[in-house]
């Protein structure tokens, strides 16, 4: 269960929570100039990166605002929490070691950067 | 597009050999059993090579779960493809094939879903014989349940239309319900009482690892290689074709690559610049300890969110919801066991105190109609099989079968046909959430 950061109310449990998805996905400007394959990408199309992620939550149970969450979805570490409409900040961070401090390889422990699978 | 480069660390370098020693596969039988019996079990061999990388392959599948398996063995058998490598990162049948509740059904709403699903569910039927390999598949019955009216007639319409698919189903009442499966608490005065269900008695369950395990040795039987502890790290492509892929255990040159990495296929798909409507989520399950057998068939309830069946070896086996939030950890909240804890045991009040022995997660490639796809991509060279979400485990064999067809062929079967990454623009969605809604 994660312990999520609510920018107004400070550290609550998950069960607060509603989860909203994938974070800046933008509204169409101009929604009638879009064709098919616009609509599919704006619709349906996710990053659902392994890493850093930015993601909605809006507490439910609390001050019901929306806010974005930086989480790691390799380890489930939450690594920021910003109110809608605040650049992300930026993340530098390790990552997890590996086990046995083998070398990083594969998908299971790159560094972690703030690029937010993009 | 370009290798991405290896991070670090030493590769072993494949090499140009034309094959592994050649190993022979010996039947399965009673008397091979008998024989080793009196012969303190010393003559097994192996049941799959476990073989290392060559430079060059016909087709790369990645992804060594069941559905990755599957393929490979029905490219080898029904498509004379045998120079085929299936790479794993992990071991074989340790992701999703492992975590599952092993529930096989095929009672689907659209007729998209029955093809496959029944497809599926017909290969089922012959498994353990076609691979010689024991899958220990029960046909013990799938219960569905309804709670009120409108999903009561949602499941009667379900019945209708399972029938004009060939899918065997039937309505059962209250009292069936309870005489088919004596734990049921059907007394009227709980949040959510028993009004009735559906019941498939084809479907049921069977063994997770066997299932794998019998395809990677029928498939390595055939010429394929099974590769462990070998992850992609970057796919090759120029001119907008396949040309091999980067793995931890050197480059290996292919025209085709499978893709079936389940929750991990946009991580895959990413390094071809390729964006799928999948998102991963965890999904958990649990065990209790082993108790005499009290649940002859497989319950399912959407509107409780439980499902759960009675192993073999006596352990019930509990399945809930996914977790809201997208995650490669394997791991969920308690709040959503709890839940699920809770709606159990207001169907098997006879539950109440039982001991959950294991409980773990698997991550599921969820679909926003919650429905698979397995499709060409733009690039040339490049399948996906993935986004099965909650319920790919029943699907494994028709799966692997109509991929297969699909990687030989460059095209779709008619089986297959529906679950193009195309639908997603066209708007022709197989959307089956109300159909099998959360229990999937």
């Amino acid at each position: 269960m994660l312990l999520i950061p609510c920018p107004y109310c400070g550290e609550r449990d998950q069960d607060e929570f509603g989860y909203g998805g994938e974070a800046n996905v933008a509204r169409p400007r101009d929604p009638a100039s879009l064709d098919d394959a616009a609509w599919a990408e704006f619709v349906f199309m996710r990053t659902n990166n392994k890493g850093v992620f930015a993601e909605r939550w809006v507490h439910a149970a609390g001050c019901r605002r929306w806010f974005n969450v930086l989480r790691d979805t390799a380890t489930d570490r939450v690594l920021a929490s910003y109110r809608i409409g605040e650049p992300a900040p930026a993340i530098h961070d390790d990552g997890l070691a590996t086990p046995a401090g083998e070398p990083a390889i594969g998908s299971g422990n790159r560094p972690v950067v703030g690029d937010c699978g993009r | 597009m370009l290798f991405r480069p290896r991070e670090a660390g030493p590769v072993d370098c494949p090499s140009d050999r034309d094959a592994d020693p050649p190993m022979t596969t010996p039947r399965y039988s009673f008397w091979s059993l008998f024989r080793e019996g009196l012969r303190g079990h010393g003559g097994w061999t192996p049941a799959w090579r476990d073989a290392s990388p060559k430079r060059r392959y016909d087709a790369v599948i990645i992804g060594g779960g069941g559905h990755g398996c599957a393929t490979a063995y029905y490219l080898a058998k029904e498509h004379g493809l045998t120079n085929v490598a299936v790479l794993e990162k992990g071991w074989l049948g340790g992701g999703n094939a492992g975590r599952n509740t092993t529930i096989v059904r095929s009672n689907y709403l659209y007729d998209a879903s029955a093809a496959i699903y029944d497809h599926a569910m017909q290969l089922w039927k012959g498994l353990g014989r076609e691979l010689n390999f024991n899958v220990m598949m029960s046909h013990r019955g799938v219960l569905n349940l309804a709670h009120d009216d409108g999903e009561m007639r949602q499941l009667k319409r379900r019945i209708e239309a399972n029938r004009l698919n060939g899918v065997d189903a039937e309505w059962l009442d209250a009292k069936q319900v309870k005489d088919f499966c004596p734990p049921i608490n059907i007394t009227t005065d709980v949040r959510y009482p028993v009004l009735g269900g559906t019941l498939q008695r084809s479907g049921g369950v069977n063994r997770h690892d066997a299932v794998v395990w019998g395809y990677a040795r029928a498939a390595s039987a055939l010429g394929v290689d099974i590769i462990q502890n070998c992850e992609v790290t970057g796919i090759d492509v120029a001119k907008g074709r396949v040309r091999g892929v980067d793995t931890t255990r050197g480059t290996i040159h292919t025209s085709k690559v499978a893709s079936v990495a389940a929750a991990h296929t946009s991580v895959v798909a990413k390094m071809v610049d390729l964006r799928l409507p999948i998102e991963s989520h965890p999904l958990q399950a649990l065990v209790s300890e082993p108790v005499k057998p009290v649940l002859p068939c497989v319950v399912m309830s959407n509107a409780v969110h439980a499902y759960c069946s009675q192993s073999d070896k006596g352990e019930l086996v509990i399945g809930a919801g996914i977790d809201p939030q997208l995650s490669y950890t394997q791991r969920g909240g308690f709040h959503v066991i709890e839940e699920e804890i809770a709606a159990l045991l207001e169907l098997f009040p006879s539950f109440s105190r039982m001991k959950l022995m294991r409980h773990w997660a698997g991550t599921v490639d969820v679909c926003p109609d919650a429905s698979p796809i397995i499709s060409k991509t733009p690039i040339e060279g490049f399948y996906v099989n993935g986004g099965w979400g909650t319920g790919g485990w029943k699907a494994t064999p028709g799966s692997g079968h109509v991929f297969a067809d699909l990687v030989a062929n460059d095209a779709p079967n008619a089986v297959a046909a529906p679950y193009t990454l195309e639908r997603f623009r066209t708007g022709k969605l197989v959307a089956e959430h109300g159909a099998a809604a959360v229990a999937h």
